[in-house]
C-alpha cells in the first residue's frame, strides 16, 4: 500500500500530471477563498459593528457562502439592450483569469508552488495590470452613466497607485536581488527580524515601504476606503451595475481573489513568507497565518474608514505616496551602493 | 516641509487610534436582539391593543358590559355583549369584539373604564395575512388564556401560596355561559 502511495506521489510529480494537479489545487483554492471571504467579510463586519452576523444557514452561517452561489448561479443572465456583448461578456472573465495566473507563482510553502519561476513577481504585476481593464471595459460597454463613471474612475486610481506600488517593488528588487518569489522568501530565513519588513539596517524606512505596499493593493483591489469603483452611495454599484447573476458572480469572487493574491504577495516580499517567525519549524501553515492576518486586516480597515473622497485619493498618491517611495527607492540604493558594494 | 510632515503623521496616528478603538468592539459581546428567535419584554407602559382584565379572585373578567367603553370609542371599533347568570348580581361579559384595524391606540376606552377592567396588552407581534384577524373577540381570547395559564397574573403576583392553585380550580369551574357566535 505504502509502495503503491510512493509511486503514485512519483507519478503525480511528473510534468503533465503535476500541472492538472495544480490547476485544479489552485482553482479549489481560490473558488473556496473567494466564497468564504465573502463570509468572513460579513462575519468581520457584524463583529466590528457588535451584531452577530449570517448565523441561519448552517452553523454560524458556515453554508451562507453556498446558498448565495446557488441563488448566484440561478439567476438569468440579463444583456441589457445597446451593450456591446462580445465586451460585456469577457471583462468577469478577464477579471478572474490573471489573479488564477499570478497565484501560480506565489510560494505557499518550501516545496509547494505551482510554478518556481525565475520572474515570477515580474509576471504578477504585469498580469496583475489586466484586472483594471476589465472593470474598465466591463462598465464601458454597460452602457450606463454609473458604470462609465465607474470605469473612468477606475482607471485614473489605478494609473496613480501603480506608480508607488512599482516603485516599491523596484525597491524590493534592488534589495532582494531577484525576482524569483520563492528566493526572496529563502532569503528571509531565520527569526522574525530577517524578514524584509524589520530590515531596517538595508533601508531605515522598510516599515514604511511595507505600509505604502500595503495602501497601494488596497487601493489596486478597489477596498474601502480607496472602493471608487463601486462606490454604492454615488454610483449604484459601479462597473457592475448592468451585471446580473454568475457574471456579478464572477466579478465579487475576483474582487477576493485579487484581495488574496495581494496579501500573498505582501507576505512573500515583507513578512517572510512560509518562514516561520521563530526561525524554526517553516512550514505552509505559517504562510497562511500571515496571509489571513493581513486578509483581515483588509477587513478591519474598511469597517473602520469611511470612503475617500477622489481628490483626496489622488493627493494621497501623488503628493504623499510617490514622493515618498521614490526618497526610499533611492535611499536603499545609496545604501546598498555605500555598504554592499 | 515640516508642516506636511507633521500632517502625515498625526492623520496616520488619528488612522492607528480609530483602528484600535474598531478592534476594541470586535471583541466585545453583541448587543442586537435576533428578533425571530429572541424578543425584548415591551415595558409596562406599552400600549398595545387593549385586553380584559381578569377578577384575581375569581378568575372572570372583571367586565360586566356596561357599554362605557363602547360608548367612548370615537372610532366605534368596539363591540360588548353582556347576559345576566343564573344568580348573579350583576351582568358578565359574554362577547367583547375589538376591530382592530380602525383602533387608533387613543386610550378612551380605557380612560372610560370605571372598574379597571380592559387595559392594554403587550401584544406586538400582530402581523396577518388577512385583516379578519384584527377583528378579535377579547373575551374568548381572556378564556383562551385561562386555559393555558390558570391562576390570574395578579393573584400571582400577590399570593404565590399554595393556595392558588385550588382558586384555580375554582376559576376553571365557574366558567361562564359560552359567548354568542359574534355577528360579523
Amino acid at each position: 500500500m505504502t509502495h503503491f502511495i510512493s509511486n503514485l506521489l512519483k507519478l503525480l510529480a511528473t510534468e503533465p500530471y503535476r500541472l492538472v494537479l495544480f490547476l485544479v489545487g489552485m482553482l479549489s483554492f481560490v473558488g473556496l477563498n473567494a466564497a468564504y471571504l465573502v463570509w468572513v467579510e460579513r462575519k468581520g463586519a457584524a463583529r466590528f459593528q457588535r451584531r452577530p452576523g449570517p448565523t441561519e444557514v448552517g452553523f454560524a452561517g458556515l453554508l451562507q457562502p453556498i446558498a448565495d452561489a446557488a441563488k448566484l448561479m440561478s439567476k438569468q443572465l440579463i444583456l441589457p439592450a445597446g451593450v456591446d456583448s462580445t465586451l460585456f461578456r469577457v471583462a468577469p472573465l478577464l477579471m478572474m483569469s490573471p489573479v488564477l495566473m499570478s497565484l501560480a507563482v506565489i510560494p505557499f510553502g518550501p516545496h509547494l508552488a505551482a510554478a518556481n519561476i525565475n520572474v515570477g513577481l515580474l509576471m504578477i504585476f504585469a498580469f496583475g495590470s489586466i484586472n483594471v481593464m476589465a472593470i474598465m471595459l466591463g462598465g464601458w460597454s454597460s452602457r450606463n452613466k454609473y458604470a462609465i463613471i465607474s470605469a473612468a474612475r477606475v482607471v485614473s486610481q489605478n494609473v496613480a497607485y501603480e506608480i508607488p506600488m512599482l516603485l516599491v517593488v523596484i525597491t524590493m528588487i534592488m534589495v532582494t536581488g531577484t525576482m524569483n518569489l520563492n528566493e526572496i522568501v529563502v532569503q528571509q530565513a531565520g527569526a522574525f527580524w530577517h524578514w524584509n519588513l524589520f530590515r531596517v539596517w538595508v533601508n531605515p524606512l522598510m516599515p514604511v515601504t511595507f505600509l505604502i505596499f500595503y495602501i497601494c493593493m488596497l487601493a489596486e483591489t478597489n477596498r474601502a476606503p480607496f472602493d471608487m469603483a463601486e462606490a454604492e452611495s454615488e454610483l449604484v454599484a459601479g462597473a457592475y451595475t448592468e451585471y446580473s447573476g454568475m457574471g456579478f458572480g464572477v466579478f465579487f469572487m475576483a474582487e477576493y481573489a485579487n484581495i488574496l493574491l495581494g496579501c500573498a504577495l505582501g507576505t512573500v516580499l515583507f513578512l517572510g513568507g512560509w518562514q516561520s517567525p521563530f526561525g524554526a519549524l517553516s512550514g505552509v501553515i505559517w504562510f497562511l497565518l500571515k496571509m489571513y492576518f493581513l486578509v483581515f486586516s483588509v477587513v478591519w480597515i474598511r469597517w473602520t474608514f469611511p470612503r475617500t473622497q477622489f481628490y483626496g485619493l489622488l493627493n494621497l498618491s501623488w503628493k504623499i505616496l510617490i514622493p515618498v517611495s521614490l526618497f526610499t527607492l533611492v535611499l536603499s540604493s545609496a545604501m546598498l551602493k555605500l555598504f554592499r558594494a | 516641509m515640516k508642516n506636511s510632515l507633521k500632517e502625515i503623521f498625526t492623520g496616520f496616528n488619528s488612522l492607528v487610534t480609530g483602528m484600535r478603538i474598531t478592534l476594541g468592539q470586535f471583541f466585545k459581546p453583541t448587543v442586537t436582539v435576533q428578533y425571530p428567535h429572541e424578543s425584548l419584554k415591551m415595558p409596562t407602559r406599552f400600549r398595545g391593543h387593549i385586553e380584559l382584565v381578569r377578577d384575581p379572585e375569581t378568575g372572570k373578567p372583571k367586565c360586566f358590559a356596561c357599554k362605557l367603553c363602547e360608548r367612548a370609542c370615537p372610532s366605534d371599533c368596539i363591540t360588548v355583549e353582556g347576559a345576566k347568570l343564573d344568580g348573579a348580581k350583576k351582568k358578565s361579559v359574554t362577547q367583547y369584539i375589538l376591530d382592530f384595524t380602525k383602533c387608533s391606540l387613543c386610550g378612551s376606552c380605557v380612560e372610560a373604564c370605571r372598574d379597571g377592567a380592559i387595559r392594554y396588552s403587550h401584544e406586538y407581534n400582530l402581523a396577518s395575512t388577512s385583516k379578519e384577524e384584527f377583528v378579535m373577540d377579547l373575551f374568548k381570547r381572556l378564556e383562551d388564556e385561562a386555559k393555558a395559564n390558570p391562576v390570574p397574573e395578579a393573584a400571582q403576583a400577590a399570593a404565590p401560596s399554595p393556595a392558588s392553585p385550588s382558586e384555580a380550580s375554582k376559576a376553571e369551574a365557574a366558567k361562564p355561559a359560552p359567548p354568542a357566535q359574534p355577528s360579523n
